[in-house]
């Protein structure tokens, strides 16, 4: 028994008034499906059902096209910016009044941990439509020319890893620029974005500027390839990227990928250990590695191995894995059934092509989907599991011995989403961070976001850049 | 600034209008106090005389304030700006019965005045978290090295506010310095003080930190060559004369040179029209910074 | 992110006592009276006399001439006597005094001293003469055991907190303090967690164990809970005992005292309800 024992510390989840049926949000109002069906949404954490929610059919998507389109001719691409600003600016302040609400909601549906949605994802939502909702009317100065227009419709489609951090990342630039949008929330995390509609009503957000059409990949596909759009905006794995590249090349349709990752986390010599432990940690089991960007490759130089896998161990023993409602609990649940099915077979491949696997000892509840905290030595670049993202708490360590094999290291992935660095010499980290073929370089941090912070990938993490000025890039005619 | 309907009717408790310095409220160290009369000539309130020593006091209070506002994140100081938005709406009437009753303006042009303030704040609000990407750059030196340009705060800027407005043109000339960093010593339109003052009243309840905005009122004459030559102070906006008095603001500019602050004399604006970039720039020092980039 | 650990009900009652266990109940002003240290020796003594089962202190700290006071006040109680010396809070004189000043504080009673370090002779990289005199004053203390203070608040980067740990450590400090409580910043949680694992680092190094002390600035539970969770998570339970943390403070102890009775009770308390000694 530990001396210190810490207590279960829950945090109540009277607060999210989740309703037993969701429709559909077009037109600024609550509607029925034509010709969907419905469909339930879990909680990881307990397998418990938490609410009815509808799979949007192809007609539903026609109306909520239809509706994006007539408020974006009617209403809102006529509207004074200043005006648009305002909008934001409400939506922004409503996110913070139902900060501990929407937080409670995120962690049911998505099984995060409380204390990262109440500290770190609904936060960065607010700020993203604060931030945002400053640009609406300074496009001007945006470095895109006197007078950008936006693009018309956004169709988005968006990640079950940060629900309403991806909602906020694809509506707050689209709306700031005029645009008007379709968005389609994961299907295993549909709740924050249905409340979130509800939050535009509050706002008195003119109907159809935001259309939220819940459902899987059938609804996703309706709506990406839907005649009436004008720009696709897609967060998700590389695999449905691709095809969405393809199907917009036929289409002639402007539009903007964020994916997948395998990002390398360097460790240099002279890091400081304790550091970048944190930094190792934060990096790959923040958010149950659910996180494109996560520092799944360990790359620590040879010369200090044995003492950052010291600490590092030592370190992943008081990491706390339970109920994600608990304040104290570091590590929640996968996601859904399917994630962890994947997570497990690439570990098992992880130990059949010779890698050590090690976890902290951890105990799992019996219902709900879990996977500890794992961490697998000796792997190569060969391994499967140093190539392929496997979108859960598995962190692969890997050696190397000069900066120059760092970087070569770091850059052999098809991947380019982040990199992380750790060295107390500035001049190494300026040199890798020129080096490093990734479009975002954490230098002794990690996982750090912030809306005025361009964030998007390389290669075949994507294309396209989502926070900052740069951000706006996607949703002008430019 | 009506008592209500005479006879037998409930008499009002009317506002006394004192300076706002380092987030209170004081009356004039000098115990001075002028008149302030209505557009007809009616007498409105006594609005205190600010001396050389408030002033002074002023200087010492932006500057006290400077390090703590310009060290907080541009997100915050964005939402600062912003909650003050949300307070002038809540008292939108009352500022656009002073509004009127200062200048006289019909009931929709003072309304609407009042709306232009309003919006103003909002959209110097959202400028904070911008700037430095408009402003800022990283430069392509021909060398292994990394070189970044920031904008940072100058430090404490004394505005004279525009004379021929109360709300608008002071909320015009306050704002665009201090989203950035800036600490300011705002002397008020000596015609139009009263709005500035309730204004402060909105300051002081808006997350604003004490200092980071200070007013006086009073003769602007009297005033402004003590800011001009006060060697602590590293800005200044003549707004307040570079229209209305040329040789005034010839002269101020001059003694500004003493410890060369940054002087800003911009022409006749209209202020109801959206502004450019050039108030928001005016107080901004760049920084360059070389880094090597090899190993 | 450690500040965020949430301590509830058990937890928080376990958390209160060990605090209460773990200070070193504290006066160091020069307007102290004999009179002033005998009232903080009783409060030692029986910090809630309405609640008898509460906790006694670790220790009560004083200064060199009152020490003889406190051991005469505490002789049986099992809560140590701590005298600050060599020349606290300055550390500014000769060697010779400051062993002078050890010795004398011994003598009076105390069997334990808070020394400081030369910060001038560390901030001017004379690391070797820091290092001499912590041997030296250890060496004056005898069976006492020493507590090494750093000043954190003068130090300035954690670079400096974590190399003067270590510097203190070699030289054979049995606990090392942040601070004199005299300047500020006192205590805080990032530097105690530097400290915590110099400890945590060092022990696994040269097979030593040596304490933490925080002092200064810590006067809520609240704050009293978050250093037992960085303790807890850092150096690790081995130093969730007085035998190697404890808590420099004074007034800590009654709100740690009103939250007792808070938990107890059900209610809010107020400090009317609590002995000032």
């Amino acid at each position: 028994m530990p001396k210190f024992e810490y207590a279960p510390a829950p945090e109540s989840r009277s607060i999210a008034g989740i309703k037993e049926s969701y429709g559909l949000f077009i037109d600024g109002k609550f509607t029925d499906t034509v010709d969907g069906s419905m469909f339930k949404t879990i909680s990881p954490a307990t397998e418990e059902v938490l609410a009815e929610v509808t799979e949007a059919g192809p007609a539903d998507v026609d109306r909520a096209v239809a509706a994006a389109r007539k408020a974006y001719e009617q209403t809102w691409a006529g509207l004074p910016p200043a005006q648009r600003s305002k909008y934001l600016f409400r939506i922004a302040r409503l996110i913070q009044e139902r900060a501990r609400e929407l937080a409670v909601l995120e962690s049911l549906d998505n099984g995060k941990p409380i204390r990262e949605s109440r500290d770190v994802d609904i936060p960065l939502v607010a700020a993203h439509f604060f931030y945002y909702a400053g640009w609406a009317d300074k496009l001007q100065y945006a470095g895109f020319g006197p007078a950008p227009k936006p693009l018309g419709i956004a169709g988005q489609v968006i990640p079950w890893n940060f629900p309403l951090l991806m909602l906020a990342w694809k509506i707050a630039p689209a709306l700031a620029c005029g645009n008007t949008v379709v968005l389609k929330p994961a299907e295993t995390t549909p709740l924050t974005a249905l409340t979130f509609a509800e939050i535009c009503q509050q706002a008195d957000l003119p109907p159809g500027v935001v259309n939220i059409v819940t459902g899987a990949g059938e609804t996703g596909q309706a709506l990406v390839t839907h005649p009436g759009i004008d720009k696709v905006a897609f967060t998700g794995s590389t695999e449905v990227g691709k095809e969405i590249a393809r199907s917009c090349a036929r289409l002639h349709r402007r539009h903007t990928l964020e994916l997948g990752g395998k990002a390398a986390n360097v460790v240099f010599e002279d890091a400081p250990i304790d550091q970048a432990v944190e930094g190792i940690v934060n990096g790959i089991f923040f958010n149950q590695g659910h996180v494109c960007c996560a520092g799944s490759r360990l790359l620590v130089q040879e010369s200090v191995y044995d003492e950052v896998m010291t600490s590092l161990r030592r370190r992943l023993t008081t990491l706390r894995l339970g109920d994600p409602l608990d304040k104290n609990t570091d590590v929640g649940a996968i996601n859904s059934a399917a994630q962890l099915a994947r997570i497990r077979e690439l570990s098992d491949v992880g130990e059949a092509e010779g890698a050590e696997r090690w976890s902290p000892p951890c105990e799992l509840p019996a219902k709900g989907f879990w996977f500890p905290p794992t961490v697998f030595t000796g792997v190569s670049q060969a391994h499967r599991i140093a190539r392929e993202e496997i979108f859960g708490p598995v962190l692969s360590v890997l050696t190397f011995r000069t900066p120059a094999e760092a970087v070569e290291k770091a850059n052999n992935t098809p991947y380019g989403l982040s990199a992380g660095v750790w060295t107390e010499k500035g001049s190494l980290i300026l040199w890798m961070a020129s080096r490093l073929r990734a479009g975002v370089v954490w230098a002794n941090t990690f996982n750090r976001f912030d809306p005025a912070s361009p964030f998007g990938g390389y290669k075949e993490s994507g294309y396209g850049r989502e926070g900052g000025r740069h951000g706006l890039e996607a949703y002008l005619d430019v | 600034m009506s008592d209500g309907p005479a006879g037998g009717a409930r008499l009002a408790v009317r506002k006394t209008y004192k300076l706002y310095i380092g987030g209170a409220f004081p009356r004039s160290e000098s115990g001075r106090s002028y008149v302030v009369t209505d557009h007809k000539g009616g007498f409105l309130a006594n609005a205190a005389m600010a001396s050389r020593k408030d002033a002074r006091d002023a200087v010492s209070a932006a500057r006290k304030a400077f390090a703590g506002w310009s060290g907080a994140t541009a997100y915050n100081r964005g939402q600062v700006l912003y909650r003050v938005a949300e307070l002038m709406e809540g008292r939108r009437t009352q500022f656009a019965a002073e509004v009127r009753a200062a200048e006289g303006l019909s009931a929709a042009k003072a309304e609407a005045a009042v709306d232009a303030a309003i919006d103003r704040w909002v959209w110097y609000a959202g400028w904070s978290d911008k700037v430095a990407q408009v402003a800022g750059s990283s430069n392509p030196v021909a060398g292994p090295y990394f070189n970044f340009s920031l904008p940072e705060p100058t430090g404490v800027v004394a505005v004279l506010a525009p004379p021929e407005t109360s709300l608008l043109g002071f909320v015009s000339v306050v704002a665009p310095a201090i989203v950035t960093g800036n600490t300011v010593v705002a002397v008020a339109s000596e015609r139009f003080p009263l709005s500035a003052v309730t204004l402060s009243e909105v300051l002081a309840t808006s997350d604003v930190p004490g200092g980071v905005v200070n007013v006086l009122t009073g003769r602007v004459t009297e005033i402004a060559p003590w800011l001009a030559s006060h060697m602590d102070v590293n800005a200044i906006d003549l707004s307040g004369v570079s229209v209305s008095d040329p040789a005034q603001a010839d002269d101020l500019a001059v003694t500004a040179a003493g410890n060369l602050k940054r002087v800003i004399r911009p022409p006749d604006t209209d202020w109801l029209a959206t502004p450019n970039l050039d108030r928001l720039l005016a107080y901004l020092e760049t920084k360059t910074v070389w880094h090597p980039a090899a190993p | 992110m450690l500040a965020s650990r949430s301590i509830k009900t058990t937890a928080k009652q376990w958390a209160i006592d060990t605090a209460i266990s773990m200070i070193d109940l504290t006066t160091l002003e020069g307007q102290d009276t004999p009179g002033k240290v005998r009232a903080l020796c009783a409060k030692a003594k029986h910090p809630d006399p309405a609640d008898p089962p509460t906790p006694t202190v670790a220790a009560v700290c004083v200064y060199p001439d009152l020490a003889h006071i406190a051991a005469g006040e505490l002789e049986g109680t099992g809560i140590h006597v701590a005298s600050v010396a060599t020349a606290f809070p300055s550390g500014r004189t000769s060697l010779d005094v400051k062993l002078a000043d050890v010795k004398y504080a011994i003598a009076s009673g105390a069997d334990e001293v808070d020394m400081v370090i030369d910060r001038g002779a560390f901030l001017a990289g004379n690391y070797d003469l820091v290092h001499s005199e912590i041997v030296a004053v250890k060496e004056a203390c005898g069976a006492a055991h020493l507590k090494v203070i750093l000043e954190t608040g003068e130090l300035l980067t954690y670079d400096n907190v974590r190399r003067a740990s270590w510097l203190a450590m070699l030289a054979g400090a049995d606990f090392i303090k942040t601070s004199t409580g005299k300047v500020q910043p006192a205590a805080t949680l990032p530097v105690t967690m530097i400290m915590l694992e110099a400890v945590r680092d060092f022990r696994d190094a040269h097979g030593r164990q040596v304490g933490v002390k925080p002092a200064g600035g810590i006067r809520t539970s609240k704050d009293a809970i978050r250093y037992l969770v960085l303790v807890n998570e850092t150096a690790g339970e081995d130093w969730l005992d007085p035998a190697w943390f404890r808590l420099g403070a004074s007034s800590l102890l009654n709100d740690l005292l009103m939250q007792r009775a808070k938990m107890a009770a059900g209610r809010y308390s107020g400090p009317d309800y609590f002995t000032l000694d």
